[in-house]
């Protein structure tokens, strides 16, 4: 597992360990990893932390976007293949299981929103096999892909894509259009009404109501994405720092592992909860944006 | 950790997602779930009809088999009666032809005795006269006593 051997120091490490593979546009003028000056801005993939500072907004982080997609992509292939061959018979193995998750997301959507929308079931599920299964990476020992990566050539791997704050914000975000989407087609004008007018209903307190309502309301995803950020990143920090300790001779190590098992088992926990906080919130903003007050 | 256009590419990399799911992956399988839920309740309420069924069944077929043991019940008891009624009449009927055989037969010796008597009166009436010839030593002029004789045979 982890051991101290190529970096110079543990901070080193842990930085190491904390930093995406970028792909985005060097402005001229930045510095390389060989400490040259780049002379015309480009599009390249960050050798270093340094190149990786030195990109602006123009950036992608490879490896949380492709692992996010990744998984959701294996598991809506998964679902697909067992849907087109469902049976309406008596199911078995891997239909069964299929079904056991949308029976509960549908059971979750019927609980929490009452109206008709087909399309919340959906956004339901995909939402929860996305945090679920992104969540589930950080059970991976630290050290497991990234290592074999980088003994492959790439530089830079972060493998869970919930401890990216641009992931689980852009998910938020697409829930937010949704709400805002919803809100608007179901409510019309009286969204707008509904913002002004409360919590004080007189024109005077129109300003101070837009004001508090739309800190209230940008609040939503805001929480929604860093919320399911800060428990998993905190989480994978932990797992950085009881990897350190394998570089501290026999029985550091030892204890080192005994640690990283328990906070896994712990961690277990906290996987599935979160990704279900993350569904069951979506489900409550699409609602509220369905519902008039 | 730098907020960057990951961020946009999450939000469109998602919504693609989702309407994947959404048209493709949820459809099929709550068709599947319905349909097989919509299945077992058929199945059921046809289990809780055909039970019903069968109860009715049993009860219909206890009631003909009532009807049956009272009809045979019945049937049985008529012919008893009817055996009896044949025996009381044959009984009746010998019992008459019994009398009459015997009336009949009565009557035949009544008569042969009543004809016997008539012959034994004729004779004695004659045995008297011969008797009476003979004592007397005379011819008794038959036609003379005749009445007198026609008497006597009608007192023995």
């Amino acid at each position: 597992m982890a051991s101290e051997g190529g970096y110079a120091n543990a901070s080193e490490y842990i930085q190491h360990h904390l930093t995406n593979l970028t792909y985005g546009k060097l402005e001229a003028g930045s510095a390389l990893c060989d400490g040259s000056t780049l002379e015309q801005a480009t599009w390249k993939v960050a050798k270093c932390s340094d190149e990786v500072n030195g990109m602006g907004f123009w950036a992608f982080h490879l490896d949380s976007m492709i692992w996010s997609a990744a998984l959701t992509g294996l598991f809506l292939l998964f679902f697909w293949r067992i849907g087109r061959k469902a049976t309406t018979g008596v199911p078995t193995g891997a239909q069964n299981f299929v079904e056991t998750i949308v029976e509960f997301v549908d059971s979750q959507v019927k609980d929490v929103f009452h109206g008709r929308n087909p399309w919340i079931a959906p956004i339901a599920l995909t939402v929860f096999a996305w945090a679920f299964l992104s969540n589930l990476m950080d059970i991976i020992p630290v050290d497991l892909i990234p290592y074999t990566l980088e003994l492959m050539g790439v530089k830079f791997q972060k493998i869970v894509p919930t401890t990216d704050p641009n992931i689980t914000l852009g998910t938020a975000t697409f829930v937010f259009f949704l709400m805002l989407y919803y809100s608007f087609k179901v409510k019309g004008m009286g969204f707008i009404k509904e913002l002004s007018f409360t919590p004080f209903n007189h024109w005077v307190f129109i300003p101070f109501n837009l004001f508090l309502e739309l800190v209230g309301l940008l609040a939503k995803p805001f929480s929604l994405g860093l919320r399911i950020f800060g428990n998993l990143y905190a989480a994978e920090m932990i797992f950085i720092l009881i990897a350190l300790m394998f570089g501290g001779g026999i029985l550091i190590a030892i204890f080192g592992g005994v640690l990283q098992i328990s906070w896994a088992i712990f961690h277990i926990l906290v996987i599935p909860l979160q990704a279900f906080i993350f569904m069951v919130l979506t489900i409550v903003y699409l609602s509220q944006a369905h519902e008039d007050h | 950790m730098n907020f960057n256009a990951t961020f946009i590419g999450q939000i469109v990399v998602f919504a693609i997602f989702v309407w994947i799911c959404a048209k493709f992956v949820w459809p099929p399988i709550m068709e599947a779930m319905q349909a097989r839920q919509k299945k077992i309740a058929e199945g059921l309420d046809s289990a809780d009809k055909a039970e019903k069924d069968l109860e009715l069944a049993k009860h219909e077929a206890a009631k003909k088999l009532q009807e049956a043991k009272q009809e045979a019940a019945s049937i049985l008891e008529q012919a008893n009666k009817r055996a009896a009624q044949i025996v009381d009449d044959a009984k009746g009927e010998a019992q008459e032809e019994g009398k009459r055989i015997v009336a009949s037969a009565q009557a035949e010796v009544e008569k042969e005795v009543n004809a016997a008597r008539e012959e034994l009166r004729g004779r004695i009436s004659e045995l008297t006269l011969a008797g009476a010839e003979k004592i007397l030593g005379s011819e008794v002029d038959a036609k003379k006593h005749s009445e007198l004789l026609d008497k006597l045979a009608a007192e023995l």
